[in-house]
């Protein structure tokens, strides 16, 4: 197979990743804080950030706006089924705030799935500012299991003998047992991490419920970690039930509570994905100068994520949303 | 025969291909209808899976997201993205659906841009995303597209997913495992297979009404024939029923016609 073509974003060194983990902050302290305060904090320019959720899915929406509206710079992104939280990172790229996005490893970017593709987020990545390198969504939850494990590098069986494969930053290797080839992927220790759940202590101990997509292996991978919730509970509670914690407090920098922190995005048990905001959004994408104005209104104009989801319907629509989760065989459609 | 349009056609013809008992990793839309529509008709004990984590759910509507709350609703667990692909890897999973922008003779896919230039894509597409692991890892893929010579390509711009590569043993040389690969191509003209000495795209059965010249005119390369060449069983009006009133009751998919 002939070699892969393309550069490493992040060092895959784990001697250099023991020495940053050695020298965390490991004790159980109150962490909560707001949003803007946590990126303030714990997000630089020229880091490689990862998001957990999948996309539209759980995702931590009010830290990647306040990235965006905190004008973060030169930042790079993995991009594992990145859908809206790509769409809204590419909201600091080709729109007057210089360049947010850098460098980024695709699995899969520029779509919402069903929804269709992005039009901005095609401007940003066709115009050749962000450097790109590709991969499969499997192959970068491996490299943050390898993160996660502390070794520079899995191997897999997928991505073999496709231009996936020649323009990553993989290998081929030989198996040292069997004799058969392999593909060999890098650790991924990100800078910083954003992830949403629906519980989570004050010292940062926290509960996914429903799919945890790569989180497990993010959180434990990430230098630093940011983490929004639905909402903070107390630690008493969390020590009810330990095997519900998913991740522990040693992971986690800060702690911030926001309910309906993944709108537009879905979340498990809470509730659905707005539809027909995302279609909006989409639609604004169209035209550079109505989607200037569009994200002027939704996102860089408004104080607060609470403004943000007033401006997008407020109570009336996310009661709508969680009936749509909760009851999902009665309501009318997936926008209704 | 009762009638119907191209997308109904599609989805139950390949709700046949999925045998009972199996597990069928999905996505959204037209696979994930076909996949419901053999739990309710052929295949009762077929489990569905979903690449972000979903297993086994009791799908309420058609989810929007592979990741969404639907793919895991009344489900039979909640797991994480490698949990999917790895049960995939080891071997356990029978069938994935892909689709992409364009298919070659031996069912590459390409999913990650048009044009032949990495650096300036012509239309720069989302990528890989779960496709090229399903790809590699399950035994058999199905792709369920749109048929026109736009999409049935001599070369796919970008090789996304591996189906044959190159032709016969060039899966198992790049390392991917072996025996798995490509297996039908259901269009709204006929399904399509694969021969099994040269790897390439077969036409195994025409849908009713369809002719081989128009199946050729609508391939960008040259098609094997199936010898003899059957015509597809249509759809049965209990496949409709099930997928007009309980699939797709709200007829996102099969369209208002």
């Amino acid at each position: 197979m002939p070699p892969s073509e393309m550069p490493l974003f992040a060092s895959p060194n784990c001697e250099e990743a023991r020495m940053t983990f050695r020298a965390r902050d490991k004790r159980m302290r109150d962490k909560v804080t707001d949003v803007a305060d946590a990126v303030r904090r714990f997000v630089n320019d020229g880091d490689y950030l990862a998001s957990g959720g999948f996309g539209g899915d759980r995702i931590a929406t009010a830290l990647l706006h306040e990235i965006v509206r905190q004008r973060r710079q030169s930042l790079s992104f993995a991009g594992h089924t990145a859908t809206h939280d790509f769409q809204i990172l590419c909201a600091g790229n080709n729109t007057g705030r210089g360049q947010l996005l850098a460098r980024c490893d695709i699995a899969y970017v520029v779509g919402l799935e069903a929804r269709g593709l992005s039009p901005h987020a095609r401007r940003v990545v066709e115009s050749g500012q962000v450097e790109i390198c590709e991969w499969s969504n499997y192959a970068l939850a491996v490299r943050f299991q390898a993160a996660a494990m502390g070794v520079p590098f899995l191997p897999l069986r997928s991505m073999a003998g496709t231009d996936t494969f020649r323009f990553s930053a993989a290998r081929s290797i030989q198996c040292p047992f069997t004799g058969i080839p392999l593909v060999a992927v890098p650790a991924l220790w990100p800078d910083v991490a954003v992830i949403h759940v629906h519980d989570c202590d004050r010292f940062g101990n926290c509960r996914i419920r429903g799919t945890s997509v790569a989180d497990w292996q993010v959180a434990r991978a990430a230098k630093k970690l940011i983490v929004s919730c639905e909402r903070i509970i107390s630690d008493d509670e969390i020590r009810a039930d330990p095997t519900a914690t998913t991740i522990p407090f040693y992971c986690v920098d800060a702690v911030c509570e926001v309910p309906f922190g993944s709108y537009p995005g879905n979340m498990p048990y809470e509730y659905y994905s707005d539809e027909i905001h995302l279609r909006e959004w989409l639609t604004a994408e169209e035209d550079p100068q109505r989607y200037q104005e569009f994200i002027d209104r939704i996102l860089l104009s408004v104080d607060c994520f609470a403004d943000y989801l007033e401006r997008s319907g407020g109570k009336q629509r996310m009661q709508s949303l969680r009936d749509e989760e909760l009851f999902p065989e009665r309501s009318g459609g997936p926008s209704s | 025969m009762t009638a119907c349009n191209a997308m109904e056609l599609m989805i139950c013809v390949a709700s046949t291909f999925l045998e009972d008992g199996a597990i069928v990793v999905v996505g959204t839309g037209a696979p994930c209808a076909a996949a419901m529509l053999a739990q309710k008709t052929s295949a009762p004990n077929l489990t569905l899976m979903f690449e972000a984590g979903g297993v086994g759910p009791r799908l309420p509507r058609m989810p929007i997201s592979v990741g969404d709350s639907r793919t895991f609703y009344r489900g039979l667990m909640a797991t994480s993205m490698a949990d999917i692909m790895e049960t995939c890897q080891r071997g356990m999973v029978d069938y994935t659906f892909l689709g992409g922008a364009q298919i070659d003779p031996y069912g590459n896919l390409n999913s990650t841009q048009i044009g032949a230039d990495y650096q300036h894509p012509k239309v720069r597409l989302p990528g890989s995303g779960g496709a090229n692991d399903l790809g590699s890892f399950c035994w058999r893929v199905l792709v369920i597209t749109p048929h026109d010579r736009r999409r049935f390509v001599p070369h796919v711009d970008f090789v996304t997913t591996p189906g044959y590569l190159h032709g016969p043993g060039a899966r198992e040389a790049a390392g991917l495992p072996a025996n798995s690969g490509p297996y039908k191509v259901v269009t709204q003209l006929a399904v399509l297979g694969f021969d099994e000495a040269s790897k390439r795209m077969r036409v195994e059965s025409l849908h009713a009404g369809v002719t081989l010249e128009q199946v050729q005119a609508n391939t960008g390369f040259e098609l094997l024939v199936a010898e003899p060449l059957a015509t597809t069983p249509p759809p049965t009006a209990e496949q409709l029923r099930v997928l007009r009133n309980e699939v797709d009751p709200q007829s996102y998919l099969i369209g208002r016609a």
